[in-house]
């Protein structure tokens, strides 16, 4: 009987795997089944769509891709730093009474629909840090990364803030159970060393949950460069290769881009979204391997040895 | 005062009855319709432009209660997929901003079982320029289409240009920075918005008309929420947008010969009436050539039409009986005024004359064999 419930066990387990890796094989061979039609077209074909305005598929996909990861660098850059600290805080500072509760309402900004998010990004969000960004240019004009903006502030550097806010709450969740898991006898041993509490963090806390950090951040990623109606619903977009990033309509992420085309296009221009959706589908692939090759290199660090 | 609050009651229940009267026999007003009318019952599908999807939306709630045993449903899957799902055979009727090509016309004949395409503007809605300046009291800032087309273009940066000035005397105008919005998805408001500034605003406009907004690293909106949204939070910002959705929004009178018009439907549904034809354009394909350069006195020359197009000759007896008794509602006096409705779509009216017209393209529909 009981061996009987272990083979059970086991197909359900391994049926599971399975399906998984089926159901991405079968979204990648549907994104490339659709994407042929624009991969094979002839360039002509593809400039008959009126926003279709390059030479090439590869030069119309290129500034997308470089929006997108703008967008999910600038909001890691903002949102890392911040979880990590949330993290320790939750495990190593707060009181436990204070503690729980706080991890609650962190893991309850996951469950805001995005849509939300975009909501609250474009309605509130935007003229309460017209004058940050107002002050911003006017100050530190000078350095092109923050020159001419023009209200309002629909522009890369809010959209980022809010995406920053989306990812926060996986980047603590996953930070803090890492951290939480730092052995015992390290941590005593450092405090025996007559460490501070910085220190403690600093040489027990830090190194064994490195790849942990690490691993959330890529989580984090991989959501930043997939969200679309946040991104759709605050950006003024553009297609350029900028690093303006308080000027309007210069920035446009694959996934809004898609959203923002698709209701009204037909034929091959559908063909060319979703190639671009193949593009993203790379990019996150290839995101997620070099997480996992990090995480990999760093794993002589965890304290699990 | 007594014979007064009679008289009152009286008008009151005559309305009433006027109004059940009107909604319980439809079929009674359209005269030669009567039998189509009763006979409709079934389902027909439309696809096609987004623009007429809250038009539609009315037209096909309201219609129920004229015509109870059709089914209506239109997806608004754009003007594009629209005209090719028609061309397919997968609906029934589409709507489509842009008239047919020459070739989809082609397409329309073996689709239509030797028939042609019935092309119907039915759906006509003014754009209006919005704008957002709390400071200025004046009902509408006056706008040639060249001021719009420099604004637009980024050659006119403030509110208290002497070309603005010019044409608002006594209107003390702020000093303040203009901001462009436009839409940043694919719209038929903003190609309608480029053709006319295209062809009305001569050099000042450097760009083609397209359904994409030609400049970049502008400020931008999806959709006309998306639009009116930034354009309410900004002071000092100016847009394109459906003239229904302008709110409590400073909105430009347009410079028509030596007037400034200001929109309206009536003036809406005059341009197309004092617009020519197209080329190719008969008695079942009514394709209106907006003539956005009108110097017509009242007229508005910045609308969007949208067309419903259908078959002339149907396979089965039951959708060309649909399709006739959908779009005989929606050409209605009745139909009409639903879609102009501030809560359906706001959409301009059509005249009494292009209506005779529609209606007798629509009568033309019948049955292949």
């Amino acid at each position: 009987m009981n061996l009987l419930a272990a083979r059970w066990f086991e197909f359900v387990a391994t049926g599971a795997g399975i399906i998984i890796l089926v159901i991405l094989a079968a979204v990648a061979a549907f994104l490339i089944w659709e994407a042929t039609p624009a991969l094979t077209a002839d360039i002509s074909e593809l400039q008959k769509i009126s926003w279709f305005n390059a030479d090439s598929f590869l030069a119309f996909v290129a500034p997308l891709i470089f929006g997108t990861l703008l967008a999910s660098l600038l909001a890691l850059l903002v949102a890392v730093p911040l979880a990590v600290s949330i993290a320790l805080f939750i495990s190593h500072y707060a009181p436990r009474k204070f503690a729980g509760p706080l991890g609650y309402v962190i893991d309850l900004l996951a469950a805001i629909p995005s849509v939300v998010y975009g909501l609250w990004g474009a309605l509130w969000l935007a003229p309460v840090i017209d004058p940050v960004f107002r002050w911003l240019t006017s100050f530190l004009g000078f350095i092109p990364l923050f020159a001419d903006y023009q209200p309002p502030a629909k522009n890369i550097m809010t959209a980022s803030l809010v995406l920053a806010v989306m990812i926060l709450p996986i980047i603590t969740a996953v930070s803090r159970e890492v951290f939480l898991q730092t052995p015992r006898l390290h941590e005593e041993a450092a405090l025996a060393l007559g460490a501070t509490r910085w220190e403690l963090v600093r040489m027990a806390v830090f190194p064994f949950g490195r790849s942990g950090v690490i691993s959330a951040a890529m989580l984090g990623l991989g959501r930043a460069l997939g969200e679309t109606m946040a991104v759709l619903m605050i950006l003024s977009p553009g297609t350029l290769f900028s690093f303006f990033l308080l000027k309007p309509g210069q920035h446009q992420t694959i996934a809004a881009n898609i959203a923002s085309k698709f209701p009204e296009a037909s034929g091959v221009s559908v063909s060319v979204l979703i190639a671009t959706g193949l593009a993203l589908f790379v990019i996150t692939l290839l995101v997620n391997m070099a997480a996992r090759w990090i995480v990999s290199r760093r794993s002589d660090f965890s304290g699990a040895n | 005062m007594a014979s007064g609050a009679v008289a009152g009651v009286l008008a009151l229940t005559l309305s009433a009855c006027g109004a059940d009267a009107t909604e319980t026999t439809p079929a009674a007003t359209g005269g030669s319709d009567n039998t189509e009318t009763a006979a409709a019952s079934g389902a027909i599908a439309g696809a096609g432009a987004s623009s007429q999807e809250k038009a539609m939306g009315g037209w096909i709630a309201t219609a129920t209660s004229a015509l109870p045993d059709l089914t209506v449903t239109y997806e608004a899957v754009g003007s594009g997929g629209g005209r090719e799902q028609f061309l397919g055979g997968g609906v029934q009727f589409a709507g489509t901003d842009a008239a047919l090509k020459p070739e989809e016309k082609e397409a329309a004949v073996e689709r239509c079982y030797g028939g042609e395409a019935v092309q119907l503007p039915l759906y006509i809605s003014p754009i209006a320029v919005v704008y957002n300046l709390p400071s200025v009291d004046a009902a509408n800032l006056n706008m040639s289409a060249e001021t719009i087309a420099k604004i637009f273009n980024g050659d006119i940066t403030k509110w208290n240009d002497d070309a603005i000035a010019a044409e608002n005397e006594g209107v003390d105008l702020p000093d303040l920075d203009i901001i462009p919005v436009n839409r940043s998805d694919e719209s038929g408001t903003t190609e309608n918005f480029t053709e006319y500034l295209v062809d009305v605003a001569g050099d000042a406009w450097p760009h083609e008309a397209s359904g994409d907004w030609p400049r970049s690293g502008t400020q931008s909106g999806n959709g006309t929420s998306g639009v009116i949204d930034t354009v309410t939070q900004t002071e000092g910002a100016i847009t394109y947008a459906d003239a229904s959705r302008a709110g409590s929004l400073g909105t430009a009178a347009l410079k028509v010969g030596e007037e400034y018009v200001p929109f309206s439907a009536e003036a809406a549904a005059a341009v197309v009436d004092a617009s020519p034809r197209a080329e190719d354009a008969s008695a079942t394909n009514i394709v209106v050539e907006l003539d956005r350069a009108t110097t017509a006195s009242g007229a508005y020359p910045m609308v969007l039409i949208s067309y419903s197009v259908a078959c002339s000759v149907y396979e089965t007896e039951a959708d060309a009986n649909n399709v006739k008794a959908f779009l005989t509602y929606v050409a209605s006096e009745a139909g009409q005024a639903v879609a102009a409705e501030a809560d359906v779509a706001g959409s301009a009216p059509i005249s009494a004359a292009l209506r005779s017209e529609v209606q007798a393209a629509i009568d033309s529909i019948s049955v292949a064999g």
